[in-house]
């Protein structure tokens, strides 16, 4: 299923909802122009709502990675919110938990800004 | 160009892929398809295929440097025990222990790097060896659920190894 992302503003904070399959090819390709977009107008606050995306290969392991790091680089934070099973357990074994901050609850994941 | 024999206790299916980003789908859909008939649970299945998924990746992009003149073989036995899947290119090939670790602190913010150890993380056992093409064969297998079993996978205790640098 290709990848598709909707962003949204929620005060001064961007959710950007995703659903899909980030994957080599069209769905990486997606999260890197949607996040390079996003920081070109200025937007550095941002929430990654992976609830409707259940599966991340290595290549978009590695897109969300360099995702975290642009967003770092211009002082803003990405965070990821609503991780299914399978993104969840990735994360785990990459230990890339110890790098995103994940939330379950969006109200708390806008609030940690 | 696909092949296919069987033998009384033995399946064997050989496809060549040309070294283009639609092969990695295809080859996952198609060892998917034989993981479900061979009848692996769904958490089994996810597993098997991310494993082909990113050896395949490993191919396209490492191996064979992404030249589309270069081809990239995919082929499983279904033994009466195990699954075993084979990915060869035809890059330079590489040795195992020289891949860097992504969990090593100094590589967890790597964009890259990560498909060798999932692959180990997934299949029950893990190998590179020298293929015929000259390049890197990726040999890894799953062991088949016991009859009547499959549908106890999809609870999540499927289990993946908890450390995945083990492999075979």
């Amino acid at each position: 299923m290709a990848l598709h992302l909707t962003p949204r503003d929620s005060g001064l904070i961007t959710v950007v909802d995703a659903s899909g399959r980030i994957t080599l090819g069209d769905g990486s390709a997606m999260l890197r122009k949607t996040m390079r977009q996003l920081l070109e107008e200025g937007h550095t606050k941002i929430i990654l709502n992976l609830a409707d995306v259940d599966y991340i290969d290595s290549s978009g392991i590695g897109e969300l990675v360099s995702a975290y790091t642009a967003v770092r680089s211009k002082d803003g934070e990405l965070k990821l919110l609503h991780l299914t099973k399978k993104v969840h357990d990735l994360l785990q074994i990459t230990k890339l938990f110890t790098v995103f901050e994940v939330y379950s609850d969006e109200g708390i994941a806008i609030r940690s800004f | 160009m696909v092949t296919s024999r069987m033998a009384p206790e033995t399946k064997h299916l050989e496809v060549t892929l040309e070294t283009q980003v639609e092969s990695v789908n295809l080859a996952e859909e198609m060892c998917l398809r034989l993981a479900e008939a061979a009848g692996f649970g769904e958490d089994e299945c996810y597993r098997i295929g991310m494993s082909v998924r990113e050896g395949v990746i490993n191919a396209f992009h490492y191996g064979n440097k992404e030249k589309p003149e270069k081809k990239i073989h995919l082929a499983v036995d279904l033994t009466p025990e195990k699954m075993i899947i084979h990915v060869a290119d035809e890059g330079a090939g590489f040795v195992l222990k020289d891949v860097p670790d992504p969990l090593a602190e100094e590589n967890l913010l790597s964009t890259s790097g990560r498909g060798i150890f999932l692959m180990r993380a997934f299949m029950d056992e893990f190998d590179v060896v020298k293929a015929q093409t000259g390049g890197a064969e990726i040999v890894m297998s799953k062991r088949l659920p016991a009859p009547g079993s499959a549908q106890m996978n999809g609870n999540g205790s499927g289990g993946h190894s908890a450390n995945p640098n083990t492999g075979a």
